[in-house]
């Protein structure tokens, strides 16, 4: 299986959140959900909140990714990430809290509201209850 | 020669002192420790980051887009990184002169970014516009606190207010080295942005190996959301290289602050114990005389 798999890497400002040797790799960008395998066209992508999935020959992982960037190269996957976390680190009580603040406030529909902040916010607050789940 | 008195309340005045530059100096070595384990940490990420746009960028070549133009305002905003006490050695000062002494930043095409208050203070006091204060961050800077910076300067840039932006930050090379380094953030420089790039030669070989990149979405796009992450992450790694080299520059000054006062009471024991010595000969002398003027 080792000729199928490719070096991913993700980083974020303040760690290293993974480094090895996976065989896909998929999550969500700002043209809809991918799935990486090895030799991959090389690309750069923008991410969107949703899970991201890691696959490993024998096993997978799953993270909340938010934000950042990726480059894709034949032989590697680099993510930077601004915000991403193992459902281990998620506060379900925050996320839940956050989800239903956000829902009221673009319910709400108030003068001056940053609805895309509000927006943003109700699906990191939802990625992040799926990656629990 | 000064009084016996005189001389011990110096001394201990000067052992005082020595104790409180002691202490700082303690201080500042452990949150030099806990700055340096986090400058090392996120250096990965600026480094990685920093590579990834310059391939992304030489990878796709002839794009224009306005991050990569000159602006046309010709203000300069300059983001200045010193620490909000003094008490650093050469710390802060060097930031101030890498800034006021480069003839490309006159007080009246200039606009000062402050993160630090005693670069804001003095800019202020030499007659420059301070524009943002963002003081309060320097201590513990946290990845979101750079990207607020980040956001308020691209607003700037985008609304023509200024036309290139700078960063002047001091680079933690190692515990006692630091560098004070002037980087320019935007238009990103294509040739000159790499402060440790490799040779041109084996950069162009590099370039013709490359398989062009793709985007998605589309090129211009995908730049409009990758370099405002790109200067953030620039700034936030300067910032957290910023903590490490004061607290590393504190923790050098008042070393030799602490050295310099046990120099000082050294001295000072010795003119103490002279004029001791003297004022017991003269007590001597002065006896003897009585007695002999008695006989």
């Amino acid at each position: 299986m080792a000729e199928n798999t490719f070096s991913l890497k993700i980083i974020t400002p303040e760690r290293v959140f993974f480094e090895g040797d996976v065989e896909m790799v998929e999550f969500n960008t700002t043209e809809g959900e991918i799935g990486i395998y090895k030799n991959h066209v090389p690309t750069t992508v923008i991410v969107k909140p949703g899970i991201l999935t890691i696959t490993m020959p024998e096993e997978q992982k799953i993270a909340a990714l938010h934000a950042g960037f990726v480059e894709i190269l034949q032989d590697s996957v680099t993510i930077l990430a601004e915000i991403i976390e193992w459902p281990g680190e998620i506060d379900e009580e925050r996320a839940e809290e956050a989800k239903r603040r956000a829902e009221e406030r673009l319910e709400s529909k108030a003068d001056g509201l940053d609805t895309l902040r509000a927006e943003i916010a109700l699906r990191r607050a939802i990625t992040r209850i799926q990656a629990i789940k | 020669m000064a009084s016996m008195r005189d001389i011990k309340r110096r001394k201990v005045s000067i052992e005082s002192t020595q104790q409180i530059t002691k202490a700082m100096k303690l201080v500042s070595t452990v949150k030099l420790q806990r700055a340096k384990v986090r400058a090392e940490q996120s250096k990965m990420y600026f480094k990685c980051i920093y590579e990834t746009v310059n391939s992304i960028l030489a990878r796709s070549t002839a794009i224009n887009h306005r991050y990569l133009k000159e602006g046309t305002c010709d203000k300069k905003a300059v983001i200045m990184i010193t620490g909000n006490k003094g008490l650093a050695g050469g710390y802060n000062s060097n930031i101030i002169k890498l800034v006021t002494r480069d003839s490309r930043f006159t007080k009246e095409n200039t606009v000062v970014y402050a993160i630090g208050k005693n670069g804001k203070d003095t800019m202020r006091r030499m007659g420059y516009e301070v524009k943002k204060d963002y003081s309060e961050m320097v201590e513990e800077p946290i990845y979101h606190d750079a990207s607020v910076i980040a956001k308020d300067l691209l607003e700037a840039f985008e609304a023509g207010e200024i036309g290139e932006i700078y960063l002047a930050y001091t680079f933690f090379k190692n515990t006692v080295s630091h560098i004070p380094t002037l980087l320019k953030l935007l238009p990103v420089d294509m040739e000159a942005s790499a402060p440790d790039a490799g040779d041109a030669a084996s950069k162009e070989a590099e370039k013709k190996d490359m398989i062009p990149m793709n985007f998605e979405p589309a090129d211009e796009e995908a730049l409009d959301l990758i370099i405002p992450k790109y200067i953030t992450s620039l700034i936030f790694g300067a910032m957290v290289e910023a903590v490490a080299s004061e607290n590393g520059a504190r923790m050098q000054a008042m070393d030799s602050a602490t050295n310099n006062a046990a120099e000082m009471i050294d001295k000072l024991s010795l003119m103490y114990n002279r004029a001791r010595q003297s004022s017991i000969t003269q007590e001597l002398t002065e006896i003897i005389a009585g007695a002999d003027a008695i006989n």
